[in-house]
């Protein structure tokens, strides 16, 4: 076993103690639908969760077993909601958890858990545990007991709508982007069919990718958008459990394709953008939604498979890293693959792939949250170990935050294997 | 009243009381919370609710490849006590017919010599388990009260069982009267401790299992994941 030194824990708002674990057991109380109750009522403590998390993998500290890192959750649960609440309060047999369990938790459920999801298909009840982390974070947000990286991060969003720049600067910033790169990207037109949105990095260090979206996007004959009031998809909200930030960035997306008409809302290259937006978009409306969500991944096949595009073939190897809240909670599996076939790629696949590849280690906010730097080094380490193995001479993924948690990995291990862009291999190699 | 009687009378219904109201208020407990609908539009070809679910719980039986080889162990060994102590508790022809007394049907026995291969591997089975939760890192670390108290009360019948496993089921059961009341009465009354238990602790995963294995089914399968 490596030993891990623990971080210390970040506060924010001037709540006393009390308060602060009264907020979060509200909100973890709250959380308790029928699944996530059945969730917490059948766990056995096998602990075949721990060996599928990547932090436990390559710390082989026990700490990070997935479900031990619901204990807060769990305490909260049985305590308040579980069906022998009174029984458990009444006897003392459960401790409520105080003000130093959640300060001590918040490096478990934050600096390490990417909420992958991993350990949900190893788990032999079904616990989707990346779910409950994820109500763990509604909680530990209202506590105020959030990694300060995110906090800021989410503050910015809230006074912004991005966590990237003030939606009205964004028509210089597409501008200089189109200027860079020779492509035209509308931007606030009034009516459009797609109304496409950004991941932050794509309005700084990737704005090759933005320009490749506008690229293919131009070639397809679509009538397409982006717009100031509603561009920025990687919600910041579901990663710090900041369910009204949430609300209020899916909303600004969601109305803006409403009021311009879009049919089609076209997410980046992002994983949680795409877990955000594609499966929790409605329930802040309470119905299903008039406009269709669609990942990058899945508007490249769709539009090679009818022909509206077309590609040269590479004919190289090619390693491929399915980004979590795509392929293993999103269900993209095939449609990258198709695309990389497309390509003319070779596909060697990782030792572990699919539903049971391992994450980047950044996911879950974690690739912003610099406390975690020193963790997210040694899952990279497990990533370039099986990108190595395979022996591929290119290795792509289709989620720009996986992308740059790898090249931060890279460049610490000074390993100099680029991590490609799907999107930008099919833009550099379209043909007439 | 011997202890016989009393693990017979009302020892038995107390703990047959406690299990069956236990069961229902917990399982009730849960179901009766609220049930969030999904409202994003399903995965096309997404399938339908119950074959999701019974593919979930069919997926959940077996580990996946890429956890074999860090799992395989624990779920082998789970597997010998569960299937040990269903042959066990199904199986034994006096435990058939104690079933037939209460509940006027039974079914045919299996050989006792199973029922020793049975009830002996199991009892292995059940020592490793106790052995990596107490020494494991990571059991120890998520290893609750309730963990060593589920373990005890499934062990306690099975070992006093074994006790009273002196001679063939045959010639048990064609006696009028019962030989050794005392460890007959303990083995009842261990039996009757699990019953009490059972409501309480993580035993109910008997039948949590499949509720949970097919919500995350449901879940999965609503996005096209083959999980």
């Amino acid at each position: 076993m490596t030993t891990t030194a623990t971080p210390a824990f970040d506060q924010q708002g001037t709540q006393n103690d009390e308060a602060r674990v009264d907020a979060a057991l509200r909100s973890f109380v709250r959380e308790f639908g029928v699944t996530a109750a059945l969730h917490m009522e059948s766990c056995v403590r096998c602990g075949l969760c721990a060996d599928a998390c990547h932090f436990y993998r390559t710390t082989g500290d026990a700490k990070y077993t997935p479900v031990y890192k619901l204990e807060p959750l769990r305490r909260a649960y049985l305590r308040e909601a579980s069906p022998f609440a009174p029984l458990i309060r009444a006897l003392g047999l459960v401790k409520k958890p105080g003000i130093d369990v959640l300060q001590q938790w918040q490096e478990l459920i934050f600096d390490s858990c990417t909420m992958c999801g991993r350990c949900t298909t190893a788990c032999p009840m079904g616990i989707d545990i990346a779910e409950l982390v994820k109500e763990a974070r509604h909680g530990m947000f209202k506590a105020g007991l959030v990694p300060e990286r995110l906090a800021l991060m989410g503050r910015t969003a809230r006074q912004w709508g991005s966590t990237a720049t003030p939606g009205e600067d964004l028509p210089d910033i597409l501008a200089e982007v189109a200027a860079a790169h020779g492509v035209d990207i509308p931007c606030n037109l009034e009516r459009a069919d797609i109304l496409v949105t950004a991941a932050p990095a794509e309005l700084g260090e990737h704005t090759k990718a933005l320009a490749d979206a506008a690229k293919i996007l131009n070639r397809t004959g679509a009538r397409w958008t982006m717009h100031q009031a509603g561009f920025d998809a990687s919600n910041v909200g579901f990663n710090n459990g900041d369910l009204e930030l949430q609300e209020t960035l899916t909303r600004a997306l969601i109305d803006t394709a409403l009021k311009i008409g879009a049919r089609t809302l076209l997410l980046p290259e992002c994983g949680h953008a795409y877990g955000a937006a594609r499966w929790e978009a409605a329930k802040w409306y309470g119905r299903a939604l008039p406009v269709r969500i669609i990942h990058m991944t899945e508007f490249l096949d769709e539009e090679l498979a009818a022909g509206r595009i077309r590609v040269r073939r590479i004919g190289e190897t090619a390693t491929f890293h399915d980004p979590c809240q795509i392929v293993r909670r999103g269900g993209l599996e095939a449609a990258a693959r198709r695309v990389l076939a497309a390509l003319g790629f070779e596909l060697i696949e990782l030792q572990d792939h699919g539903v049971t590849g391992y994450c980047c280690g950044g996911g879950g906010g974690v690739v912003s949250n610099q406390r975690a730097t020193p963790l997210r080094h040694r899952v990279f380490e497990l990533k370039k170990q099986q990108v190595e193995a395979t022996g591929a001479k290119r290795f792509v993924t289709s989620c720009g935050q996986c992308r740059i948690t790898f090249e931060m990995g890279a460049k610490h291990a000074h390993w100099d294997k680029p991590t490609e862009s799907l999107l930008e291999l099919v833009a550099d190699n379209l043909t007439d | 009243m011997t202890l016989l009687e009393l693990a017979r009378g009302p020892g038995l219904t107390f703990a047959l009381a406690v299990f069956v109201l236990g069961t229902l208020w917990r399982l009730v407990g849960v179901l009766r919370l609220p049930r969030l609908r999904d409202l994003s539009p399903a995965r096309e070809a997404a399938p339908s609710a119950l074959i999701a679910v019974v593919r979930a719980n069919l997926r959940a039986m077996w580990p996946r490849p890429a956890y074999a080889p860090f799992t395989l162990w624990v779920t082998i060994n789970g597997y010998v006590f569960h299937i040990g102590l269903a042959l066990v508790f199904f199986g034994y022809a006096p435990h058939i017919s104690f079933i037939r007394r209460i509940l006027g049907f039974g079914w045919p026995a299996l050989p006792d010599i199973v029922m020793v291969v049975a009830a002996s591997a199991t009892l292995i089975a059940m020592l490793m388990a106790l052995a990596t939760r107490l020494t494991d890192p990571v059991r120890k670390k998520i290893s609750s009260a309730d963990d060593f108290i589920s373990w005890t009360v499934t062990f306690l019948p099975l070992f006093t069982g074994m006790a009273v496993m002196g001679e063939p089921s045959a010639a048990i059961l064609a006696r009028s009267h019962v030989v050794y009341g005392g460890p007959l009465a303990m083995h009842l009354l261990s039996l009757e401790l699990l019953l009490v238990w059972f409501p309480f602790g993580k035993l109910m995963h008997a039948l949590l299992f499949a509720f949970s294995r097919g919500a995350t089914g449901l879940r999965f399968s609503h996005r096209g994941v083959e999980a």
